[in-house]
């Protein structure tokens, strides 16, 4: 019997005054990988917040998430002034090492081979991306709840990136992301959040 | 794989000196802003070195007041916009500590400079010679009330685009006792007279806002992620 990582139970959630999703019931267990689906203004990312436990208000009904949890919202978590590993150093969520030779070959994963040192300002989006999302490769959380992956990332990342999460899926991790991208991974578990429009 | 939270404190000081040492603007602007302001005093009221001398303990701390309040609405700006402070809420290391810790920093680079430079500031406005020990010990305490002050009002406006008069508003009242003890302390020096107790009154002001601000900073960081 596998364990639930992550377990909605009838859960509605509230923006403010209004009702976004009402009645989301679902679970998300270890080998298991979830896309978010939904149009904009869906509730996507208040979900992902929610489920996170970065928000607390506005969500009724029962919830119950692992404690080990890697959350990457729109936001990257990285200090313009601060280089590459210096980042990559410390991630509030997500157990993520700070060994430094970790962090090298996390940076080589993405593409970044060479820019250990150099300031997250010098960089382009795409590449500031690239940086947040090396976290996937230093991280021991169980849980990957990831708000917009892909977005800023070139083809080549995608593949990257959609690798990496059925590897960390393969491992006995699960994740959950939200795109409005079609993704070309295997045994996707889809989520369409419009379902449960209020 | 939990670090430690020695090693954390450690880690995240380092972190916060690291990137406000890559940018001195940051550092020195409030000092040159404190000059500015000061030497605005003597062309306003006149240059009588009397005058001047009996009115410096509360212009200094006047003008030590808003500075500090310019550059305390600032403090968790960046790390709400670049997704640190999410991560902060995330971490299984309390918010109040790790904030905590910024303001820290924040006041070893604003408050404790600005005392260690505010000799300078009261030769200009001609402040007797056995005040200053003083001074600066007072702004050293007193800045950092501010700090931990300004961290709770911006707490509260970090989501707001523009919270600048309202934390004004909200942190303005609340420094008042500290603007009392501090230039007290100064003036009490300046007579010749015992200024210890409105220092240790300061320094209590101080202990009691180390302990209880972080919980309200806490409180309020996780008020503007609601946002």
């Amino acid at each position: 019997m596998l364990e639930d990582l992550l377990r909605l139970e009838a859960v509605d959630l509230d923006r403010g005054a209004r009702r976004l999703l009402s009645g989301v019931s679902f679970a998300v267990r270890s080998g298991e990988c979830w896309q978010m689906l939904g149009s904009n203004g869906s509730g996507k990312t208040s979900l992902m917040r929610a489920i996170s436990g970065l928000t607390r208000l506005g969500l009724q009904g029962q919830r119950f998430c692992t404690e080990s949890v890697l959350y990457q919202g729109h936001l990257p978590g990285l200090k313009p002034l601060l280089s590459c590993t210096e980042n990559l150093r410390w991630h509030g969520s997500g157990r993520v090492t700070d060994n430094a030779e970790k962090i090298a070959a996390a940076l080589k994963q993405v593409g970044l081979e060479g820019y250990e040192n150099t300031l997250i300002c010098q960089l382009s989006a795409g590449q500031q991306r690239r940086v947040g999302l090396a976290r996937l490769w230093l991280s021991e959380a169980q849980l990957w709840l990831l708000d917009e992956p892909f977005t800023a990332i070139d083809v080549d990342g995608t593949a990257i990136l959609e690798a990496q999460m059925q590897r960390h899926c393969a491992d006995g991790g699960a994740v959950v992301f939200t795109s409005h991208q079609p993704t070309r991974m295997a045994e996707l578990k889809v989520l369409d959040l419009d379902q449960y429009a209020a | 794989m939990l670090p430690e939270l020695g090693t954390f404190l450690r880690f995240q000081t380092q972190r916060h000196l690291q990137a406000a040492l890559r940018r001195p603007s940051d550092i020195v602007g409030p000092l040159i802003f404190f000059l500015m302001v000061i030497t605005l005093f003597p062309i306003g009221l006149g240059p009588d070195p009397k005058i001047l001398a009996s009115l410096a303990p509360g212009i200094l701390w006047v003008v030590a007041l808003l500075s500090s309040l310019v550059v305390s609405g600032r403090l968790f700006q960046s790390d709400y916009e670049d997704g640190t402070l999410e991560q902060l809420a995330l971490s299984p290391h309390p918010l109040a500590i790790s904030a905590m810790v910024e303001v820290f920093c924040h006041w070893l680079l604003s408050g404790v400079l600005l005392a260690l430079a505010s000799p300078v500031f009261a030769a200009l406005l001609n402040m007797p010679g056995q005040a200053i020990p003083v001074l600066m010990g007072s702004l050293v305490l007193g800045t950092l009330c501010l700090s931990l002050i300004g961290a709770v009002a911006a707490s509260l406006t970090v989501a707001l685009r523009r919270g600048g008069v309202l934390l004004s508003l909200l942190s303005i009242p609340l420094t008042v006792p500290v603007l009392i003890f501090g230039t007290a302390a100064v003036r009490e020096a300046a007579l010749g007279y015992d200024p210890y107790s409105w220092l240790a009154l300061l320094g209590a002001l101080a202990a009691a806002g180390c302990v209880l601000a972080p919980l309200a900073i806490a409180a309020g960081l996780r008020i503007s992620l609601e946002a």
